[in-house]
């Protein structure tokens, strides 16, 4: 049908329900820090600022969470639907990684997370915050697992094969966890979800800063808080992730050099080699067309010396190369947007310098559309190192033409067509419930999630942990 | 008796305790669900939300870690069970996005056409949720065609007379156990017609019990051997025995105003039990009527590393999940809402 198989398919279906999936966790790692630093400084400094940023947020990570949860069940499950053939082979190794992400994470973010949102009038301050760090942690276990997992794919470590069955035997579990590219991928997908939630914080508080001035009023002061907070988490996150980004290159130079030269976009393999700015790599023609390069910078970035060697598509046989044209565009797509990150962390140093940090509204446009950065980028990113890893899902070991369920196309298009339909009405629906609520400028007094409705908390039991004398009014909604 | 022998069993008693949890667990807050459809005063909805809003979260993650454990220590179970069920499986997981999604757009809907919407998907999903677990129980017990350790069979192998009653099962049973729920956490009117719901409803689910009981061994022969051996009907025969006996303390419980949480606890106890019942029949077998235990699983150092975190962890887990049902106990009224 048009051309089209049926592993095509169960890949394109595999990657939008992660692509989708993807932003949620990324935006409750970075959330959830977030949130545990303003319930401490509110603790620390008492100030009502905090809190009323605390419980506006809060709000928002209720969403972002329950979204993440439910598009996240779906992966758990798809290993077996789309890829039965990989999960019997790789599922020794790698299942029991997710089992243990489950039990010291999933459990541990759900099991407070209700005490997190609700509980702030039941249980005592201290307790409460105790909550709120408990699901940050879970969180960033959780990204430390599957982060495990996804790079024992890429760089696989610890293991034998069982001659009779192809199956991966885990021979040594810490080779296993801490295989080669773990310790890099994981700083820069945990820096990439604090960017994710940086920017978006930003973006909100340049947003009001923007309106306020428009409607001339001056800002609130959680308004000028969190956009000071997040624009110094761009001017020291931004460029650590640029030197954890180049670390990364190096570790994949030296484990998926075939990924390096998709990435790259160059055929042969030299020294003093070009860094390709521009250009559109033919696959058939062995060619990249159309190139603006930059003579000696492709060498000098990925071997730190002018002579050393950078390895070309043609030196991997055909069958053996990912497609470089979309994996050459999302990596110079997420390279771009890290550098306009960085640049609006320094304009935000300059503007501070100057004093015109809350009236500069150059600063304030530039942080407004850079509100999805952090997503786009993390998302090229993602698809950078999942297709640079192609053919392979095993890097090297396991072709994804033999892992693919034995699922026939109609049933798997019928399921793709289901799975976009839905996935763009519930999470779109999701999204425009997001963007209002960021639409609604943080009160000082921060209390009730919705104008029509006054808080009111009569029949909760008043508790220590009481702010105010509504509580947590944000989630005590009237009977209508 | 070896290793390679005694860990899948060890797994398999893991994986069975962990659907069980997520059964009796998700299955009162999908029961609330269902039970959308007979409540329909927008307050009541909002207080049947409220008793399970904190910790429904939690519930599902049993749904996620039975899913990994099977891909960890029985590979070939899930690498078959999952394109057997395809259709099932993908339902399920889409039943279960619209209506968690649901929990919380309900309360942040603007107006009341969006929030009958929210109020519908939440309905619909627990529904067709509980209905899809139903029927992928119900497919699984019929059997699934393997040849090669891969699935062999058609596209719709899974539609079959028994598994829609089973799916129907499911969902009269999660209703009842959301009935019960609200019995125990809530107070009123709202109360009162739970324990008439609950009452109806646990007629209907001892009703599909026994014919689902009689219908089972009609599919494989072999889940009989267990039931009609002498003396080994000596081990079966308390599973019959004490689902009557529930039966007759439910009634009792479920007329008598001062109870509140008996009903509960019976409508679990017959959940275990027929949890127990089909485990004995399907013993050893894990896809059923191809694949055993050993045949279905991973090499020891996958099962001793998941069996290693699964008995230190579990209980940690089980601990603080019990101290978050512990802050939230209590009676919720119309004046208690979380959100």
């Amino acid at each position: 049908m048009f051309g089209i198989s049926a592993l095509d398919l169960a890949r394109a279906q595999f990657g939008f329900t992660v692509a989708f999936h993807i932003l949620f966790p990324a935006f409750s790692i970075g959330l959830a820090a977030y949130l545990a630093v303003l319930e401490g400084v509110w603790l620390k400094t008492g100030r009502q600022v905090y809190l009323d940023l605390y419980r506006y947020w809060l709000k928002i990570f209720a969403i972002g969470f329950a979204m993440g949860v439910v598009s996240g069940i779906t992966m758990s499950y798809e290993f077996g639907t789309n890829w039965s053939r990989f999960a019997q082979k790789a599922g020794p190794v790698l299942g029991p990684m997710l089992s243990y992400e489950v039990l010291t994470a999933f459990f541990l973010e759900a099991g407070f997370l209700g005490v997190m949102l609700f509980g702030m009038n039941r249980v005592g301050r201290r307790l409460h915050f105790a909550a709120s760090c408990m699901v940050s942690t879970g969180t960033l276990i959780s990204m430390s697992w599957i982060l495990a997992s996804n790079s024992w794919m890429q760089t696989p470590a610890g293991y034998t094969i069982d001659k009779a069955t192809g199956r991966f035997l885990p021979a040594d579990w810490l080779r296993i966890i801490f295989n080669p590219s773990f310790p890099f991928r994981l700083v820069h997908m945990g820096l990439a979800a604090f960017l994710c939630v940086a920017f978006a914080v930003g973006a909100v508080g340049a947003f009001h800063l923007l309106r306020d001035r428009r409607a001339g009023r001056a800002p609130t002061e959680p308004v000028r808080v969190m956009f000071s907070m997040a624009m110094w988490m761009a001017a020291i996150v931004a460029p650590m992730q640029i030197l954890a980004g180049d670390t990364q290159g190096l570790n994949t130079l030296q484990y998926q050099p075939a990924k390096i030269a998709a990435m790259e976009g160059d055929w042969e393999s030299r020294g003093r080699a070009p860094e390709i700015l521009f250009g559109i790599p033919n696959m058939r023609t062995e060619r990249t067309d159309y190139r603006i390069e930059i003579p000696f910078a492709g060498s000098l970035i990925l071997t730190h010396s002018l002579d050393g060697k950078v390895p070309g598509l043609k030196q991997f046989a055909p069958r053996d190369r990912p497609y470089a044209p979309i994996v050459f565009f999302t990596f110079r797509i997420m390279v771009g947007l890290g550098m306009l990150m960085f640049a609006l962390g320094l304009f935000s140093l300059y503007a501070r310098w100057r004093g015109s940090f809350y009236s500069n509204r150059w600063l304030h446009r530039f942080a407004l559309a850079m509100a999805p950065s952090g997503f786009v980028a993390l998302l090229c990113g993602w698809m950078t190192t999942e297709i640079g890893r192609q053919p392979f899902t095993v890097y090297g070991l396991l072709r994804t033409t033999d892992s693919v369920s034995p699922i026939a196309l109609p049933g798997i298009a019928t399921s793709m067509l289901v799975f976009v339909v839905v996935y763009f009405v519930v999470f779109g629906a999701g999204l425009l419930i997001i963007l209002r609520m960021m639409a609604r400028e943080p009160e000082i007094g921060e209390t009730g999630p919705d104008p029509r409705q006054p808080t009111r908390a009569a029949g909760q039991h008043p508790g220590p942990a009481q702010g105010q004398p509504d509580g947590m009014g944000g989630h005590a909604l009237p009977a209508e | 008796m070896t290793p390679e022998h005694l860990l899948p069993i060890l797994s398999a008693g893991f994986v069975a305790f962990t659907v069980l949890a997520y059964i009796t667990l998700d299955g009162f807050d999908l029961g609330i669900g269902i039970l959308f459809g007979l409540e329909r005063g927008s307050q009541d909805r909002d207080v049947m939300v409220s008793t399970v809003a904190p910790v429904w979260d939690g519930n599902e993650t049993w749904l996620i870690l039975g899913g990994s454990a099977l891909y960890g220590v029985f590979p070939v179970a899930y690498g078959t069970i999952l394109p057997a069920l395809y259709p099932l499986v993908i339902a399920m997981l889409l039943a279960l996005i619209f209506r968690g999604v649901a929990f919380e757009f309900r309360f942040r809907a603007e107006g009341p056409r969006s929030r009958f919407a929210w109020d519908m998907s939440f309905l619909a999903g627990s529904t067709l949720a509980a209905m899809t677990q139903g029927m992928i129980l119900g497919a699984l017990i019929q059997g699934i065609r393997i040849r090669d350790n891969q699935y062999a069979g058609g596209w719709f192998d899974w539609l079959t007379g028994f598994s829609v009653f089973c799916g129907l099962s499911v969902v009269v049973g999660y209703a009842l156990l959301g009935a019960c729920w609200l019995v125990w956490r809530t107070e009123g009117e709202l109360q009162s017609r739970a324990r008439r719901h609950a009452r109806v409803l646990a007629a209907m689910t001892l009703g599909l019990i026994v014919v689902v009981s009689l219908w089972t061994p009609t599919l494989q022969l072999h889940y009989l051997r267990h039931w009609n051996v002498w003396p080994r009907i000596l081990y079966v025969a308390p599973v019959p025995i004490l689902v009557a006996a529930l039966a007759a303390l439910f009634w009792r419980s479920i007329n008598d105003e001062r109870s509140h949480l008996m009903p509960l606890l019976c409508a679990l106890g017959w959940f275990f039990l027929c949890f127990t019942g089909l485990g004995i029949s399907l013993w050893p077998w894990i896809v059923p009527p191809s694949i055993d235990l050993w045949q279905a699983s991973s090499p020891p150092a996958s099962q001793v590393f998941f069996l290693v975190g699964a008995a230190v962890l579990t209980p940690i887990v089980v601990g603080y999940s019990a101290y978050s049902y512990w802050v939230f106990r209590g009676k919720i009224g119309k004046e208690t809402h979380y959100h």
